[in-house]
């Protein structure tokens, strides 16, 4: 097993990933991930976007191993994927939460399914005990241990799923869509999680549908037909909305107000992105001028 | 309506047959229906009644649900006793046509159909008092040994353990194609058997793609989190022999006693 001390958590040297030949459509492999390179800081927190089949799910499937690639390097705190011998250490490093709360957990009772990776890792039955303890109370499913997945609501099982990856102790936690089952408030609950998470330096890798959920990154990817289309801030991407636009990608709401005030020709500083600062950079701006175009005069 | 089956017939209690190690109670319903086999005389089914209701009342688990276990096996029950009662040669007590009933068969039906009683009420106490997951790693410990030929121990338990997990999950989504299809005109209640049969097999296919779907995506997710098998694997609830599993044994012993006494004595 080879081990390089490395700075970057993650670091993705010029990946291709293909799935095999599509017969019916196309006469060459199609590269669901085609030369991608991508470096992730440690405890950073990443949001990757995309639309459907831009290679998402593909490209984190090839961070832990699941997935290997057919050229390119991915290097996972210093573990290279490609080799055998590092699979497990690179497992263990980084959890994944898969987007069906139901299709994840494996144990008939929530305490089992946390321990489920524990368990896998050889860890002492004690040891178990504990980590089950810090992970449910961690997403607040304590009380719950000895309940059955299926009477819990959506929102309730994905936190069990990011509970059994807690307790694996990963450096990284890799989130597919983790919130696109669940109705406002697991989706909400999840977030919340999410943001605790990171705020705890656990390096986060982000993939969603909901461009509000990417706003606290600190650094957003954009996806599209297995490439990287755009990369940067929050700021930096929602500046540049014509290209998101043209990539079939919706904007954050504020983002989305603020260009159609814009057009009307009321002038709003770059960089409002949330609905929160956009909200109260309004209110400062009506205060000032009650007598602004913000009200119209009919 | 199809979410209200409940799997198994768990009794939830904490008695100490509930607490007894799982490896245990399988080992002893194993001999219980040995002994079965070796009681000849209905003094022999007396001791078995006074043991099976001493463990009953320990168990907590109230008569109704112990005689439930009953209810799908009645016919096999009527069955057995209507041959057993017709066919056995001996003393005529009644004859009608080439129908008759004779001493010997009432004796050997009435003798057959408890067996088959106890049978079930035996293997019922086991169930009841026991979590489908206990009962599950009673039975992937008591399988260790055959792993040396070759016998995927662990395989076969972990395929329980998450049978188990998914039954409910494929109930509910059973429950959901069902409705959607009745939403679009489909019957499954009228109609003759054939028909219904029929009207089925489109809640099939979407069942099955379904249970493929869960089973890669499951897959995936136990990969992810350091799945390699049984190999080097700790558990979380590993069994535990104790002191009262040590008495067990030997009100177990004390039973098999009595059973043979009765058999070569009385
Ligand atoms: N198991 C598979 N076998 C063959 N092709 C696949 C497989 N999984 C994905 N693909 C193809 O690879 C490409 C990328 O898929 P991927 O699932 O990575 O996209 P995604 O960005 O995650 O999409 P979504 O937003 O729908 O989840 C798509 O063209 C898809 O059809
Ligand atoms: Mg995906």
């Amino acid at each position: 097993m080879n081990f390089v001390k490395d700075d970057k958590m993650i670091r993705i040297e010029d990946l291709v990933f293909e799935y095999g030949w599509d017969e019916e459509e196309a006469a060459a492999p199609v590269n669901a991930v085609d030369h991608v390179s991508l470096e992730v800081e440690r405890g950073s927190f990443t949001a990757v976007i995309g639309r459907n089949g831009s290679g998402k799910s593909t490209l984190a499937k090839n961070i832990n191993a699941l997935l290997l690639p057919a050229s390119g390097r991915v290097i996972v705190d210093g573990f290279d994927t490609l080799d055998d011998a590092a699979l497990w250490e690179i497992r263990q490093r980084v959890g994944m939460v898969f987007q069906n709360p139901d299709n994840q957990l494996v144990s008939a009772v929530v305490e089992d399914d946390v321990a489920f990776g524990p368990e896998n890792l050889g860890v002492a039955p004690d040891e178990i005990r504990e980590r089950i303890r810090f992970s449910l109370t961690a997403v607040d499913m304590y009380a719950h241990r000895k309940m059955a997945p299926h009477l819990l609501s959506g929102g309730q099982k994905q936190r069990v799923a990011i509970a059994g990856v807690i307790a694996m102790k990963p450096e990284i936690i890799i989130f597919d869509e983790p919130t696109a089952m669940l109705d406002p408030e697991g989706r909400a609950e999840v977030m919340g999680i999410i943001e605790r998470l990171h705020e705890e330096n656990i390096t986060v890798v982000l993939i969603t549908h909901f461009m509000e959920e990417t706003l606290n990154s600190d650094r957003i990817v954009i996806m599209d037909r297995g490439r990287i289309a755009m990369e940067g801030t929050p700021a930096e991407i929602f500046s540049r909305t014509a290209e998101i636009e043209a990539l079939d990608l919706k904007l954050p709401f504020a983002v989305e107000l603020t260009a159609r005030l814009k057009e009307r020709g009321i002038d709003i500083p770059a960089g409002l992105i949330t609905e929160r600062a956009l909200s109260e950079h309004l209110l400062t701006l009506w205060k000032g001028n009650e007598t602004s175009d913000l009200c119209p005069s009919e | 309506m199809i979410r209200d089956i409940t799997l198994g017939q768990y009794y939830p209690e904490h008695s100490r047959i509930h607490r007894l190690d799982p490896r245990l109670k399988i080992i002893v319903t194993l001999v219980y229906i040995v002994s079965l086999f070796l009681v000849k005389d209905f003094i022999g089914y007396g001791i078995v009644l006074v043991t099976v209701g001493i463990i009953t009342a320990i168990s907590k688990v109230p008569l109704k649900f112990m005689l439930r276990g009953l209810k799908p096996i009645v016919l096999i029950i009527v069955f057995t006793f209507t041959l057993n009662m017709l066919m056995t040669q001996g003393t005529i007590l009644w004859e009608w046509g080439f129908l008759k009933i004779t001493k010997e068969g009432l004796y050997n039906a009435v003798f057959m159909a408890l067996r088959l009683v106890f049978l079930i009420i035996g293997s019922s106490l086991l169930t009841l008092t026991t979590k489908p997951i206990k009962l599950t790693d009673g039975i992937e410990s008591l399988l260790k040994p055959f792993k040396r030929f070759g016998m995927p121990t662990h395989e076969l338990a972990m395929m329980m353990t998450i049978a188990l997990r998914f039954i409910p999950t494929l109930l509910e989504e059973t429950d959901k194609i069902m409705k959607a299809q009745q939403a679009r005109g489909a019957d499954f209640e009228t109609g003759s058997i054939l028909r219904r049969a029929k009207a089925l097999v489109p809640l099939l296919v979407p069942l099955f793609v379904g249970a493929f779907r869960i089973a890669q995506e499951l897959a995936m997710a136990m990969e992810s989190r350091c799945y390699r098998g049984g190999e080097g694997r700790t558990k979380l609830n590993a069994l535990k022999f104790r002191g009262r599993d040590a008495l067990a044994i030997v009100f177990t012993a004390i039973y098999m006693a009595a059973i043979m006494a009765e058999r070569i004595f009385i």
